[in-house]
């Protein structure tokens, strides 16, 4: 029972807290890095330099009032946000954070579950996302929602394919689906795989982008063209899940990226001797590191590139990103044949 | 094997009850006061005529079965990739014929303009 029940609550509840408190300060940085980037200072009037905006914030939408539409579907309308939401809470389960720790004299695993089809479960979780956005521009029966989801939904599985693609080439080199085992084979060959497959971790970052609809890839949300999207009707505590659910995906595709090209929680260099006190720091600090560091790089290129046509993101998305995927998959696997 | 999803569902269910409780709190904190102009579906002020689910572009039923016929025949490639240490040459060509396969429809695709977006 207690190691069935009790143990995963724990470290479930741990993973949720951390998780909507990474997002309330990434809302913050966001903010902060654009100022920063454009000579501004951001908000500095909430707590210390502004360091309580977004609670501020979501004390304000949680005391809105949460409008349906006369016309909209009023079920679906109620559960696509929620359906937004918890894949992309749910994507953290088997994303491994730690080594195994001991507190207490019980063992606390470092992930929620080290299942053996780890990768798998992340990357069907991570597309079921699209059916609350789906649901929720074609529940709101308005005209701007219903664009926005279907351009957004477009998007999101043109990119899934060239990432999904990429992403066999690191299961070549670890042999393995279990995220664990993914980061034990970095350590084993001594090499972070985004050193070992730099054209894999290019493909991956560029389909994360568009994935989560960030800059340069944020056409479902073209302020111009389709007002807010596909959350055009959503207001209060509904809009607020949608913007969770966002910021969560951005953070779950930093997590799986740290975890498959950047040595999840090892240190740099595990294998070098003289560079052995880095291992000093415990895994979660390296791993909230280097899952800060990407985060960082999502807020770097919104504040630098233009937005791309609608018609150039699908071009890049099918005649470059699948093919290169296609190439590199096949360069891989014969190096593998070779070696 | 069947024991390591438990906490698996059990996040699931933890997940799910946080988005309600949540919702349910904020429904019974907030106001309700609506009128007719507020319940409106937003048109930039126009008052919409017609229902907004209305006929949409076909590429985008084309782009999704693309995207069915692509991404099946990606998850084809995890099982191969998992033991492509043990399969060595035979598990390659094996899996060269299967990429070819699916390149030549993919370039038949191309061709055929279902790539083209404009």
């Amino acid at each position: 029972m207690v190691e069935t029940v009790i143990v995963p609550l724990i470290v479930i509840l741990t993973v949720l807290f951390a998780v909507l408190t990474t997002v309330i300060f990434m809302v913050l940085l966001e903010r902060k890095v654009q100022a920063w980037v454009q000579v501004r200072y951001g908000p500095m009037r909430v707590g210390y330099h502004g360091l309580l905006q977004t609670v501020a914030d979501v004390l304000k939408l949680f005391l809105k009032e949460d409008i349906t539409p006369a016309r909209a579907d009023r079920w679906l309308f109620t559960i696509a946000p929620l359906m937004a939401l918890v894949p992309a809470l749910i994507a953290f389960a088997v994303i491994p954070l730690s080594r195994d720790l001991t507190l207490f004299g019980l063992r606390f695993p470092g992930q929620v579950a080290d299942v053996n089809v780890g990768l798998l479960y992340v990357v069907s979780v991570g597309t079921l996302g699209i059916y609350g956005i789906i649901l929720g521009g074609w529940a709101s029966n308005s005209k701007y929602p219903l664009l926005g989801s279907l351009r957004s939904s477009a998007q999101i599985i043109s990119y899934e394919i060239a990432v999904t693609m990429t992403l066999v080439t690191v299961i070549v080199l670890s042999g393995t689906l279990s995220m664990t085992g993914i980061v034990h084979a970095q350590l084993d060959k001594g090499w972070w795989f985004g050193f070992m497959q730099p054209v894999a971790f290019f493909i991956y970052f560029v389909g994360g982008l568009a994935e989560t609809n960030r800059l340069p890839f944020d056409l479902p949300e073209a302020e111009q063209e389709l007002v807010a999207g596909f959350h055009t009707e959503y207001s209060g505590m509904r809009f607020a899940f949608f913007f969770l659910a966002e910021y969560t995906n951005m953070i779950v595709i930093s997590a799986v990226a740290t975890t498959l090209f950047l040595g999840g929680w090892l240190p740099p260099f595990p294998n070098v001797a003289w560079l052995g006190f880095l291992g000093v720091v415990p895994g979660w600090a390296w791993f909230m590191l280097k899952t800060f560091g990407f985060l960082y790089v999502f807020l770097w290129v919104r504040a630098t590139f233009p937005r791309y046509r609608y018609d150039q993101l699908m071009r890049l998305g099918w005649k470059w990103l699948i093919p290169l995927s296609i190439a590199n998959l096949v360069v891989t696997g014969l190096m593998k044949v070779l070696v | 094997m069947v024991t390591t999803w438990i906490p698996i569902l059990i996040f699931i269910a933890v997940a799910m009850a946080f988005g309600i409780v949540v919702l349910l709190l904020a429904w019974s904190v907030a106001p309700q006061r609506y009128s007719k102009a507020k319940l409106q579906p937003y048109e930039c002020g126009i008052e919409p005529l017609t229902d907004a689910r209305e006929r949409f572009n076909v590429r985008y039923f084309l782009v999704a079965m693309l995207f069915l016929i692509f991404d099946v025949e990606t998850i084809f490639l995890y099982p191969w990739a998992v033991i492509a240490e043990e399969l060595a040459w035979f598990g390659f060509v094996e899996i060269l014929v299967f990429i070819s396969i699916l390149v030549a429809g993919y370039f038949y695709a191309w061709r055929e303009g279902a790539l083209e977006w404009v």
